[in-house]
């Protein structure tokens, strides 16, 4: 088999606060092969924190410590800012939650698009121009011709993400970190975004960890998904496995949420003192 | 229930921001007593129509009366007794230098009732918060909890008829089932007629009994809940919509349409 693409042993995050460190990642470890891997908890379980400790995006004061935490062979938390620079966005990139906020509202799109590929590769003006038409075309935006020269405002919510998208995949990184990248979004559009994402990552063999809160959503688009509360991972299932789902926490999670047809008169409530580790 | 009094009654209801039109030609008519849904995806008004009862949305032509009363164009201190609303972001709609108590005593005072510290206490006991919260400010609870305290707003007046903008959907799976067992009970408890809007399908099937598919500002089906369940809506919109909530999230059904977006102006 082959060595795995990252491999996650004992991460742990922590801030302080007035009343000493507080961790909100309590060591959790996981490796992950060219594969989608769903991180599902609700907020506060320490799930965002993980995808950015990958990216080594957490600053001071917050402290990132693990036995291992290797990216194809790099120790991530060896790099310096500037090494990390040339894995960031080109080796393993990250969607954001909202598009509103991650895009920059003074450049056009194409320019920022066009920015995520320079800074990775040497390419004459002219190819960049067309790889751009390629990718927009490839997250199903038709017209990418006008679209390169729109702002973020002209743009809806859906089209921001998927601009997004774009600029996360353009420069062909082999890991994608996708953080709620539809929670913004209308039901509609999650779906068609959704299925950009997977698309691009199954043909591209990429590795995808998925966060979200949304236990359906990570089921239907991730082979094995991992269940995070307070800091731990509860629960490490194949994604098709999650009705026979063992820890008490996962199994409150999916009897909460009332389904299409709905026959019960109240809803089982997670006695949330039960798992609180603080 | 006997009595004929519809709750609400929307007749040919037209409603813009200043120059654009968001909602066509609305007729509807709730019954008291029932737990009404309005479902769409964003932009389709269902929003705007919950904004207009309320009056926060006062550009409208054609008739809205609740409990067979008109509503002005106006602030109508008669429909607030009758109507509140619970908003969406329990974040943002609760004013964050204001104690709970205040909060709670604010619509009290404007309406010059009386009995203000026993009307507090006794609201947040029926939304399950204990005493201790009374003094606290937003910042210090939970969203759940502060969900709770915008239902106690809305409840304080006791009012008949509570508009619902997408109570649950800023909170977690968990905190959302907490929720919605309370206002189905506080409907059970206080006979309340519920309007709410919401995308989440099954909350709907938990929580109304009848809804409408509203897309691009006009109602295009209304159904009863047990159509909904049974998957047998009849409109091919309101079909997409029910698959998308089927296969997951919202999948391939949607997915597969032709991606078509004006750009905003």
């Amino acid at each position: 088999m082959a060595p795995p693409l990252l491999t996650v042993e004992n991460l742990r995050v922590s801030f302080p606060t007035h009343a000493g460190r507080v961790e909100v990642v309590k060591g959790i470890s996981f490796t992950l092969g060219r594969e989608r891997l769903g991180i599902v908890g609700e907020s506060g379980s320490g799930k965002s924190m993980t995808g950015r400790s990958i990216l080594k995006l957490i600053r001071k004061p917050g402290e990132v410590t693990a036995d291992r935490l290797e990216f194809d062979g790099i120790d991530i938390l060896g790099q310096s800012e500037k090494q990390m620079r040339a894995i960031r966005g080109a080796r393993i990139s990250m969607v954001m939650q909202d598009p509103k906020f991650s895009l920059n509202p003074v450049m056009t799109v194409g320019e920022q698009i066009a920015e995520a590929l320079v800074t990775h590769q040497k390419l004459p003006r002219r190819d960049v121009q067309a790889r751009i038409i390629e990718m927009l075309r490839a997250v199903r935006i038709n017209d990418p011709e006008r679209v390169v020269g729109l702002f973020p405002h002209e743009v809806s919510g859906g089209m921001g993400q998927r601009i997004m998208i774009a600029m996360m995949l353009i420069p062909e990184p082999e890991l994608l970190i996708a953080d709620e990248p539809t929670s913004a979004l209308d039901v509609s559009v999650q779906a068609q975004v959704l299925d950009i994402i997977d698309e691009l990552v199954r043909n591209k063999g990429m590795g995808l960890i998925l966060i979200s809160h949304d236990l359906n959503l990570v089921s239907r688009y991730c082979d094995r998904i991992l269940v995070m509360n307070a800091g731990r991972v509860v629960e490490e299932c194949a994604a098709g496995q999650l009705e026979n789902a063992r820890h008490p926490y996962t199994k409150g999670l999916l009897a909460a949420m009332p389904v299409l047809n709905e026959t019960r008169d109240e809803l089982p409530v997670l006695d949330r003192t039960q798992w609180a580790g603080t | 229930m006997g009595r004929h009094v519809n709750a609400i009654d929307l007749k040919n209801l037209d409603i813009a921001y200043g120059d654009t039109k968001v909602v066509f030609d609305v007729n509807l008519s709730i019954p008291e007593g029932e737990s009404f849904a309005l479902v769409g995806e964003s932009g389709s008004g269902k929003s705007t129509i919950l904004r207009a009862i309320a009056g926060l949305a006062p550009d409208w032509t054609g008739s809205i009366s609740v409990m067979g009363e008109a509503r002005s164009h106006h602030v109508d201190r008669k429909v607030s007794r009758q109507v509140q609303m619970v908003f969406q972001d329990p974040y943002g709609s609760l004013h964050p230098r204001k104690t709970i108590d205040a909060a709670l005593s604010e619509p009290l005072a404007i309406h010059g009732i009386g009995n203000r510290g026993e009307r507090v206490e006794a609201m947040l006991s029926a939304v399950g918060l204990d005493q201790r919260f009374r003094f606290r400010f937003p910042h210090q609870l939970s969203g759940g909890q502060r969900q709770r305290v915008a239902i106690a707003r809305a409840l304080m007046l006791e009012p008949k008829v509570m508009l619902l903008d997408e109570p649950t959907s800023a909170l977690d799976v968990s905190v959302q089932a907490e929720i919605l067992n309370l206002l189905k009970r506080l409907r059970r408890e206080q006979g309340l007629t519920f309007l709410l809007v919401t995308h989440n399908l099954p909350v709907v099937s938990f929580l109304c009994d009848r809804l409408a598919v509203m897309q691009q500002g006009r109602i295009v089906e209304i159904a009863d809940v047990a159509q909904l369940k049974s998957g047998d809506l009849r409109e091919p919109y309101s079909r997409e919509l029910l698959a998308a909530t089927e296969t997951g999230t919202g999948a391939s059904a949607l997915a597969h349409q032709t991606i078509k977006e004006p750009p905003v102006e």
